[in-house]
């Protein structure tokens, strides 16, 4: 069916959009740009904030555009003079119940309130007045809240409530003292949080981000006696660039590694290593529960940590479901500070392990008690993609101008199934590659498995293996975890093995990555460029096989003996446990 | 029905069967939620957590969103209510006529601030907006009955008398 156009006047410029869009989106089409402050599209779309107010000729007031249907013959005006009067008022009224303190801001300089002031040349406060004090939340490991900051746009609340299906957060009180919060005015800490950090993600301002912890990794870097260890994950590499205007999707491994050296880590390691770690324990995990009657099935992975909190809160009667690998960077401290500890002669409490993560949600998995072994820690300090492009910053390096270097070995050499890890669908490729050779017992020519790419928040497919039907599926955004876990729970499940990410897109999109404004997740497909960027790195892999990776053979043959061995199982697998979702006391 | 609701237990460990029969009553349907915190604070004088849990579970409405709503509606508390409640109208008319004092006469005398409810549970200081009679203004109600062209001396009198009633 031909979809219906309608034709419009917007600013003395005729334009066709299709039936159903709003003004806003056919000014946009046009090339005609209305400011927005709570739009988020397909998230947020409430006309709350009113900064896209426009004129229609015969109608009364203004109206917000990003809600106001565009209709056949409309005459819109959206930059007369009471137009702008009425936006600055309104900018006006958000600033003075706002904390500016920009330049110590996290968010200073990628800010939409910034933006819109910069916007609005505003020059002095028009309504100074009593402003409400609220206390920073900064009690959880991974997420801060700073409710001076907010601009009750509702972006985090449609996120957390309906994209991820979570609804943490949400819109307490009335009147001045409206603000949002969390159950009890709460602690994220103490309340279901899963931690993904996609609020920071559609966050406007700064009054959400993550918990920054880089004065730590400052300080052990000018400590003589630690030696300190980098290891960076997938989707990193992927938008690192984006922190210094570098395109959307450009590979910045080299120059990644380079910063890293010149900041003075001791060594630079590849958590892609980490991820072929994974992939041999996992795969040879669900080997084991597939070719065993009795075992649980599906296996899920757990890889992610925010979907790992969100299963102990809401599901804990399918946790034996979940893989019991530790997911890669924890793997992979492990090891450093075990393999490669002893094998260069350092004390491992001498050993200072950083992560670079795309995700908020590994802060808290690196305090977990679980995480270490005879009571050294595994990892010390994750930092996610925005506080190393911070640090990068601070030590004045040119990032734009750095030539490009190599992972460190022993440790460096990763294949292409370890790069993919970042991207939804990723885990479950990589698992599949060698989960086939296993049961073939013999290296096939299959490496691509496409029907577990792309958008799609769940995909599914089937695999023959060795004559076997495998039905898998992978799920990214916990909405979608949701749907695949009611399917296990009520006993609709007929798939043996499913990859679950906590964000929608898998890592590249995490809650430690780059913040792109309303504006730009409107008009660019970021998932599929940082996606892409990563399948392109696996196909550039000369090996592209886990089990193939040369340094994960060795380390198998001297000290780990063979996947689910009882020394992997102590290293590199874990327990969960089941998790009260409030904390509450009446 | 849920299951969950059998295990519901009010915080000295027995049934809740308020509760329970509530969940027979009404259907786990998003719109009852209103309805459904006016049963509740009507019968515990306010609205629990533990109870707000057991009803997000039931509505499959994330607890947040019940909580915002129990914040935003004054009728609905969050903590135990007295079991008299003293309501001063502090409307324009009551104001202009010196309804200041009377409320803070019940402040100082019950010792507590508007909004507070005293320890042994008696007394809740509620302020109010406009109760519609301002032709009797200053006002007070307690529990609802209405005091009008009152004093300060007035609701010592009245308090007096309630303290006495009460032991």
């Amino acid at each position: 069916m031909k979809e219906e156009l309608i034709t419009l006047k917007i600013d003395n410029k005729e334009v066709k959009v299709k039936k159903g869009s709003t003004i806003l989106d056919a000014a946009r089409q046009a090339n005609i740009d209305i400011p927005t402050l709570c739009f988020l599209k397909d998230i947020n779309e409430v006309g709350d904030c009113r900064m896209c107010i426009v004129e229609i000729e015969g109608r009364r007031g203004f109206t917000p555009s990003c809600v106001q249907k565009a209709e056949e013959g409309m005459v819109v005006h959206t930059n007369t003079p009471p137009i702008i009067d009425a936006r600055r008022v309104i900018l006006d009224l958000i600033i003075s119940n706002h904390k500016i303190d920009c330049l110590t801001c996290t968010r200073s300089g990628n800010c939409e309130l910034q933006d819109l002031a910069k916007k609005f040349n505003i020059r002095d406060i028009e309504f100074p007045g009593e402003k409400i004090e609220h206390t920073i939340d900064d009690v959880s490991p991974s997420i801060v809240r700073d409710f001076s900051k907010c601009v009750l746009c509702r972006r985090c609340v449609a996120t957390c409530k309906n994209v991820q299906k979570i609804g943490a957060i949400d819109c307490i009180n009335r009147g001045f003292e409206s603000c949002v919060s969390t159950v009890g005015n709460n602690s994220l800490n103490d309340v279901n949080c899963t931690f993904c950090g996609q609020c920071i993600q559609s966050c406007p301002t700064g009054a959400l981000h993550e918990k920054e912890t880089i004065s730590e990794v400052w300080e052990k870097l000018k400590d003589p006696d630690c030696y300190v260890i980098a290891q960076t994950a997938p989707a990193v590499r992927a938008a690192l660039g984006e922190e210094f205007g570098i395109d959307i999707g450009t590979n910045v491994t080299g120059k990644m590694i380079t910063a890293l050296k010149r900041l003075g880590f001791d060594k630079v390691f590849d958590t892609n290593t980490g991820a072929d770690f994974t992939i041999m324990e996992e795969a040879n995990e669900f080997i084991e529960r597939f070719t065993n009657k009795n075992s649980v099935l599906p296996m899920i992975t757990s890889c992610s940590p925010g979907w790992v909190r969100y299963i102990e809160m809401n599901y804990p009667e399918l946790l034996p479901h979940l893989s019991t690998c530790k997911s890669p960077h924890q793997m992979f401290g492990a090891l450093i500070k075990t393999y490669f500890a002893k094998k260069e002669g350092i004390d491992p409490n001498k050993i200072y392990v950083v992560s670079v993560m795309p995700c908020v949600a590994k802060k808290f998995e690196s305090t977990r008690e679980e995480m270490n072994y005879d009571g050294i820690s595994d990892v010390d300090n994750v930092i996610t993609t925005r506080e190393l492009s911070r640090m990068i910053k601070e030590a004045n390096i040119e990032f734009k101008k750095l030539e490009d270097d190599n992972f460190d070995d022993p440790m460096g050499e990763a294949t292409g199934a370890g790069a993919i890890f970042g991207t939804t669908g990723g885990v479950m490729e990589a698992a599949l590659r060698t989960a086939q050779d296993i049961l073939n017992k013999k290296d096939l020519d299959t490496i691509d498995f496409k029907k577990v790419r792309g958008e799609e928040g769940i995909k599914k497919a089937t695999i023959n293996i060795d004559g076997k039907k495998i039905k898998v599926v992978a799920a990214s955004g916990l909405a979608n975890a949701k749907v695949i876990l009611e399917e296990i729970k009520n006993g609709k499940a007929d798939y043996q093995f499913v990859e679950i990410m906590a964000c929608p897109g898998g890592c590249v999109m995490g809650g430690g990555q780059p913040i792109k404004s309303s504006k730009v997740r409107a008009e660019i497909d970021v998932r599929k460029l940082r996606a892409n960027c990563l399948y392109s790195i696996d196909e550039k892999s000369t090996i592209r096989k886990s089990h193939e990776n040369i340094i994960l053979k060795k380390i198998y043959k001297e000290f780990l003996k063979s996947p689910g061995s009882d020394i992997a199982h102590r290293l590199l697998h874990t327990h969960y446990v089941e998790r009260k979702k409030y904390k509450i006391n009446n | 029905m849920d299951e969950k609701v059998n295990c519901t237990k009010c915080k000295c460990g027995k049934e809740d069967k308020f509760l329970k029969k509530l969940f027979t009553i009404y259907k786990p349907n998003k719109d009852n939620l209103i309805q459904m915190l006016n049963e509740i604070q009507e019968h515990y004088g306010y609205v629990p957590m533990y109870v707000q849990q057991e009803l997000s579970e039931f509505l499959k409405i994330p607890m947040a969103e019940i909580y915002g709503v129990v914040t935003f509606y004054s009728r609905f508390s969050l903590e135990p209510q007295g079991k008299y409640k003293i309501s001063v109208c502090l409307g324009t008319a009551c104001f202009v006529k010196g309804s200041q004092k009377i409320l803070d006469r019940l402040s100082e005398r019950l010792k507590i601030e508007p909004g507070e409810t005293t320890e042994d549970v008696l007394f809740t200081i509620d302020q109010t907006r406009c109760v519609g009679a301002c032709g009797l203004a200053p006002v007070f109600t307690v529990n609802g009955e209405v005091y009008g062209k009152a004093t300060v001396q007035d609701l010592d009198k009245v308090l007096d008398k309630l303290l006495e009633q009460e032991g």
